[in-house]
C-alpha cells in the first residue's frame, strides 16, 4: 500500500504541498501517483521565476508506460526546482516525499487541498 | 468483461505484483520496478507468466492441409519439432490474430498434430474460427486454453537456468534446441513441452504446463534462477522488451483493419500455396496494388531525437501535414532514447526520413529507422 504522509496537504491530482511555514512551499507527487505511474523516466518542471496557477498544468511526468500532466496545487512564483530529480528520476519513485520533491513556490493562493487522512481515504493510500 | 486468474495468481501476489486487466485476464503488470525487470531480461533472465495465451490442438490426417487453408502460411511445410509464425485472416485480408504454430510428433501413423497459440484476448475467437473452418476436413480442433499454463524464461541466462532442472541425459536436447523449435523434456520431474521462442528479443524458452503443475514449475524455476539474476517480470517489461525488438502487438500494430503488407508481414503470407486459403484472393489483390510498398501506409520504426516519448494514437507529421499515427511508443530502457512504431504514408517510410510527432500539442523531431531497434549480440 502506497504511503501517505499525514502532515502534508494533497490535491485531487495527486500533488502534495508541504505545510506552509511562511516561506515557499515544497511540492511533489504522492507515492500513490508515483506507484501508479511506474518507473519515471522524464520530468518537465516549471522554470524558476515563472508563475504557476492552482489547478493548472505546469509540467509533465513521463513513465515507461504513460505520461501525466503535472498540476500546480498552488498559485505563485516558482522559486526553486529540484535539479536532482531532473538528473535522477528514480528519486521520485523511491522517495516521493523527500529527495524526490519537484519544485518550490512562493504561494499567494492555493487550490482545494485535502488533508492526508482525506487523501488516503479517497485514494487508498496508507498513512 | 469477466476477470480470469491464472494458476499462478497466488505466486504473483506473494511476489508483490500489481495487476492489470489484459484481454480479460488479471495479469501481473510489474512486481517492483518494470525497468529493473526489463534490464534483468536483457542482462540476466526474467520469468513471465503467459498463461493468458491460448492453446488450440489441431490433430488428424488432414491437420496440415486444414491449417494451410485456415492460416496464411504454409504449415504443411513445417517439419516436426519446428514452429512457425503466422496469421489467421478474414476473407477480406484483415488480421484476426497473429499466432505461433508448433508441429508436434504424432504417435499415430498418418495423423498430424499441431499446437496453435493465439493471443490472450483472441483465443476464443481463433478457436471458434478454426472450428468453423474445419468443416469438411478430417481434423479435430480442441481448445485446451483453460487447462494449460504457459511460463517463459527469457534472457541470456535462460539456458543455464533450464539446465539445472532438466536431467543430465536430456541436456543436449536443450542446448541443441534451435530458435522456433520445441521438444518434450523432463523439467522439475514433469514431462513438459519446451519451446525456444519468445517475445523479448533475447534467447529464451516458453514452457507449456498443465495448470495443476504450473505453481510447482514457477517455484522450481525461481529457485534454479537464484544466482543467475532471474526475477519475475510483468506485462510492462514484456511490452517494452517486445517494442525494442520491433515485434508487433495485436491490438496496437495488428487488427482486423490492418493487412499483412502494410504491417511488414508480407513474407508470412504464402500466396504461392497451391491450395486455397481464407483471405487469399483479398491478400493477392492488396499485394498486387502495392499496398505497403508504393501506396497506402506502412509500419515503421521511429527514433526520438528529443527526450519525450511518442505514445499510441499520437499523430505523425511531415512539415506540419498529417502522414500517420503512432501505434506503440515508449522511452527505450536499453537504448536510452524514445522509440515508437507507427503507420506512415509509404512516401515517408524510408529509413533516415525526418518526421515530427505531435506530443500533446508540440511537434517533436523523430527519425524513421530500420527495425528492430534493438538486436542482441550473439
Amino acid at each position: 500500500m502506497s504511503k501517505v504522509v499525514a502532515g502534508l496537504k494533497y490535491s485531487a491530482e495527486h500533488e502534495w504541498v508541504a505545510a506552509d511555514g511562511g516561506g515557499p512551499v515544497g511540492i511533489g507527487i504522492s507515492a500513490v501517483a508515483a506507484d501508479a505511474l511506474g518507473d519515471i523516466v522524464y520530468v518537465d518542471l516549471p522554470e524558476v521565476g515563472s508563475t504557476v496557477t492552482a489547478g493548472e498544468t505546469c509540467g509533465e511526468v513521463e513513465s515507461t508506460k504513460s505520461v501525466s500532466d503535472l498540476y500546480s496545487p498552488v498559485t505563485g512564483e516558482v522559486t526553486e526546482i529540484n535539479d536532482a530529480v531532473v538528473d535522477d528520476h528514480a528519486l521520485i519513485n523511491n522517495d516521493p516525499y523527500g529527495a524526490g520533491w519537484l519544485f518550490k513556490v512562493a504561494a499567494t493562493d492555493e487550490g482545494p487541498l485535502m488533508t492526508g487522512e482525506e487523501y488516503a481515504a479517497a485514494n487508498g493510500g496508507e498513512l | 468483461m469477466s476477470d480470469n486468474y491464472t494458476a499462478l495468481y497466488e505466486q504473483h501476489k506473494k511476489a508483490g505484483a500489481s495487476f492489470t486487466d489484459f484481454g480479460g485476464w488479471q495479469m501481473p503488470l510489474k512486481y517492483e520496478s518494470e525497468l529493473a525487470e526489463h534490464h534483468a531480461v536483457r542482462n540476466a533472465a526474467g520469468l513471465f507468466d503467459l498463461s493468458h495465451m491460448g492453446e488450440v490442438w489441431v490433430t488428424g490426417p488432414q491437420a496440415a492441409a486444414f491449417l494451410d487453408y485456415a492460416l496464411v502460411g504454409k504449415l504443411s511445410a513445417v517439419a516436426e519439432g519446428k514452429a512457425k509464425y503466422s496469421l489467421i485472416c478474414d476473407a477480406d485480408g484483415g488480421i484476426i490474430d497473429d499466432l505461433i504454430t508448433y508441429r508436434r510428433p504424432s504417435s499415430e501413423e498418418g495423423v498430424d498434430k499441431f499446437l496453435v497459440v493465439p493471443n490472450a484476448g483472441n483465443a476464443a475467437v481463433v478457436a471458434a474460427a478454426l472450428l468453423e473452418r474445419a468443416a469438411g476436413f478430417d481434423v479435430v480442433v480442441e481448445d485446451a486454453s483453460a487447462e494449460t499454463s504457459l511460463v517463459a524464461v527469457q534472457g541470456p541466462n535462460a539456458e543455464a537456468i533450464l539446465l539445472k532442472l532438466v536431467p543430465a541425459e536430456q541436456h543436449l536436447l536443450v542446448t541443441e534446441l534451435k530458435y522456433y523449435a520445441a521438444v518434450e523434456v523432463s523439467i522439475a520431474g514433469d514431462e513438459l513441452l519446451l519451446a525456444r521462442t519468445g517475445y523479448t528479443g533475447e534467447d529464451g524458452f516458453e514452457i507449456y504446463v498443465p495448470n495443476q503443475d504450473a505453481a510447482e514449475l514457477w517455484e522450481a524455476l525461481l529457485e534454479a534462477g537464484e544466482g543467475q539474476g532471474l526475477i519475475p517480470a510483468g506485462l510492462a517489461a514484456r511490452d517494452s522488451l517486445r517494442l525494442e525488438a520491433g515485434m508487433p502487438l495485436y491490438g496496437n500494430e495488428l487488427s482486423r483493419h490492418v493487412n499483412a503488407y502494410a504491417a511488414g508481414l508480407g513474407p508470412v503470407v504464402a500466396l504461392s500455396k497451391e491450395s486455397d486459403f481464407v483471405g487469399k484472393e483479398a491478400l493477392a489483390a492488396i499485394k498486387a496494388a502495392g499496398v505497403g510498398s508504393t501506396i497506402g501506409q506502412k509500419l515503421v520504426g521511429l527514433k526520438g531525437t528529443g527526450r519525450r516519448a511518442a505514445r499510441a494514437h499520437y499523430s505523425v507529421l511531415k512539415d506540419g501535414t498529417l502522414i500517420g499515427e503512432v501505434t506503440s511508443g515508449q522511452p527505450s530502457p536499453t537504448l536510452g532514447y524514445p522509440v515508437a512504431l507507427a503507420y506512415v504514408d509509404v512516401e515517408h517510410s524510408a529509413p533516415g526520413t525526418t518526421v515530427e510527432v505531435d506530443l500533446r500539442g508540440k511537434a517533436e523531431p523523430f527519425e524513421v529507422v530500420a527495425l528492430p531497434f534493438y538486436k542482441r549480440s550473439k
